[in-house]
């Protein structure tokens, strides 16, 4: 287990509907807080990445606009996406300027002002991270997509609406107590009543998929601070350690995907590679983070990251295992559906939460015994990519 | 040019397959067969990933096929406010071939189920807009 790039920051601004400010200043909230808690200034970064879903920002080629608000400049800087998982790429491209030698300490800001855009537009856009050519024609959006998957499994592998529920109900418990999360309302099983005027769950959106079981669109940033070894050590009081990094990606095509009863290519794939480079299994990790931009998503992830067997992933629902004081913590801060999902901050919003995690300092979140190893599983557009990041103290 | 006619509503206009629409306006589901390899696309593509070659032809699609999975949307995109809800399935027709698409609106919801059989069929909108769809068995 190589221990050569560290995070020694993290930030992160609340996620809310409706930012009250630009673009910019959206990405100093997450920055201002990382490189406060690095106890560094600009001088010490020598080059940022940028990630965001580029279909909502109105500013072109955002990167050099945001370096400069930042303070980041002239230090290199460039913009990558991966949609939903943007800023989990750009740790792993920052992570690789510094194993390049390239550079020592690289800053990763994660932004999206989603409200830039009026919703059915966001629908709209959203829908062109799948296939505009051969399925955007038919309407397609995300909840349709992933709707299939979750049908796939109520017919194949016993999957239950109540399930579903089950991980809206657990993430909507952190999301209460998360004072960054955009959903902070208690939900009950009631909220999902069907027939009941009153439910404001249980609308359907792509059926079997409901209001429930969609995550909540947000404005918001999130920034990690990477650094060698020598500058961690030196900088960092606390740094956690990239352990491992996987990534894969998967025809974007429904029409090409193997088997929608075994989850989403991606997410096995991406794990297999970041559990090899760490040297370790799904048994070893203590907290994970995983993209539950839908209910069906959380299931699918358990079964790609191995903490449960194929087609059993509702097992830990049902059991309460994945709970802030089950055998394995899964998105104890609210995850998407609670805390929100702004695109291009999404990633490094859950290697925040991990980080603190790891470094015992996530207040009424904090998972108990000491955490050492953490995970975060990323996905973007419909598993089309997906990234999975292990660190360590 | 053409490609524009594909669907409720194309995003695309030029492709070299836009004579997929030519097609289905002759009542034709069609994907393309590498001349080289022997390896089969659908959707339709231009160029093989296995031999690289362009020298495509075009095959009839099977007509038969089982419903792999279906999703009924309740909310549509922009630009397509008018149509929901609408039911949208994957097609397995077996050998790696499968096809996305609409169900037809005759049939009702709780009459699809994941398995059942399927048909493929050419679809006309009422504003010429070309496609197709899934139909029972």
């Amino acid at each position: 287990m190589k221990k050569d790039v560290a995070v020694i920051g993290v930030g992160q601004s609340s996620f809310v509907r409706g930012y009250e400010g630009s673009i910019r200043e959206l990405a100093f909230e997450a920055f201002r807080e990382a490189i406060q808690d690095a106890g560094i200034t600009q001088k010490d970064v020598d080059a940022s990445v940028f990630c965001s879903a580029p279909e909502y920002d109105k500013q072109r080629s955002p990167a050099g606009v945001l370096a400069e608000y930042l303070g980041l400049i002239p230090q290199p800087t460039f913009y990558v996406e991966s949609v939903c998982s943007s800023s989990s790429t750009g740790v792993k491209v920052g992570y690789s300027m510094i194993k390049s030698g390239l550079h020592d300490v690289v800053v990763i800001l994660g932004f999206q002002k989603m409200s830039e855009i009026t919703s059915a537009e966001s629908q709209e856009r959203m829908g062109r991270g799948a296939d505009i050519q051969w399925e955007a024609p038919f309407g397609t959006m995300m909840p349709a997509y992933y709707a299939l998957y979750a049908q796939a499994y109520m017919a194949k592998r016993g999957l239950t609406h109540d399930d579903l529920m089950g991980v809206r109900l657990k993430s909507s418990t952190y999301g209460v107590i998360n004072e960054r999360a955009v959903y902070r309302k208690a939900v009950k099983p009631e909220d999902f009543k069907q027939g009941d005027p009153e439910a404001k769950l249980a609308g359907p959106v792509a059926w079997p998929l409901r209001v429930g079981d969609c995550c909540a669109n947000a404005d918001g940033s999130s920034c990690i601070i990477l650094a060698d070894a020598k500058k961690a050590k030196a900088l960092s009081k606390k740094p956690v350690w990239i352990l491992g990094i996987g990534a894969a990606s998967e025809a974007v095509n429904m029409a090409a995907r193997p088997d929608f009863t075994k989850g989403l290519s991606v997410g096995y794939g991406a794990a297999a590679e970041a559990y090899r480079m760490a040297g370790i299994t799904s048994k070893d990790v203590k907290v994970a983070e995983v993209h539950d931009c839908f209910t069906i998503a959380e299931i699918m992830a358990y079964e790609g990251l191995g903490f449960a067997p194929m087609g059993e992933g509702k097992q830990l629902i049902r059991e309460k295992a994945t709970y802030k004081d089950g055998k394995i913590p899964v998105n104890v801060d609210g995850g998407l559906l609670s805390k929100g999902h702004p695109i291009g901050a999404t990633g490094g919003s859950q290697i925040r939460t991990i980080v603190l995690q790891l470094r015992g300092e996530a207040g009424p979140m904090q998972v108990p015994g000491g955490p050492d190893i953490g995970l975060v599983h990323n996905i973007g557009g419909v598993g089309l990519y997906g990234n999975v990041t292990i660190f360590g103290r | 040019m053409g490609f524009e006619k594909f669907g409720r509503k194309s995003f695309t206009a030029v492709t070299k397959t836009a004579k997929f629409v030519d097609l289905l306006a002759e009542g034709k589901v069609e994907g393309t067969v590498c001349k080289d390899c022997g390896a089969k696309f659908f959707p339709p593509r231009a160029d093989c990933a296995k031999c690289f070659s362009k020298s495509m032809d075009w095959f009839e699609m099977p007509k038969k096929g089982k419903l792999e999975t279906f999703t009924t949307a309740y909310y549509a995109p922009f630009g397509f406010e008018a149509d929901p809800p609408y039911t949208m399935g994957v097609v397995d027709f077996g050998g790696g071939l499968k096809l996305f698409a609409r169900l037809a609106k005759e049939i009702k919801p709780e009459e699809v189920k994941v398995g059942m059989d399927v048909i493929i069929r050419p679809l006309k909108y009422d504003d010429n807009q070309l496609s197709f769809e899934i139909a029972k068995g």
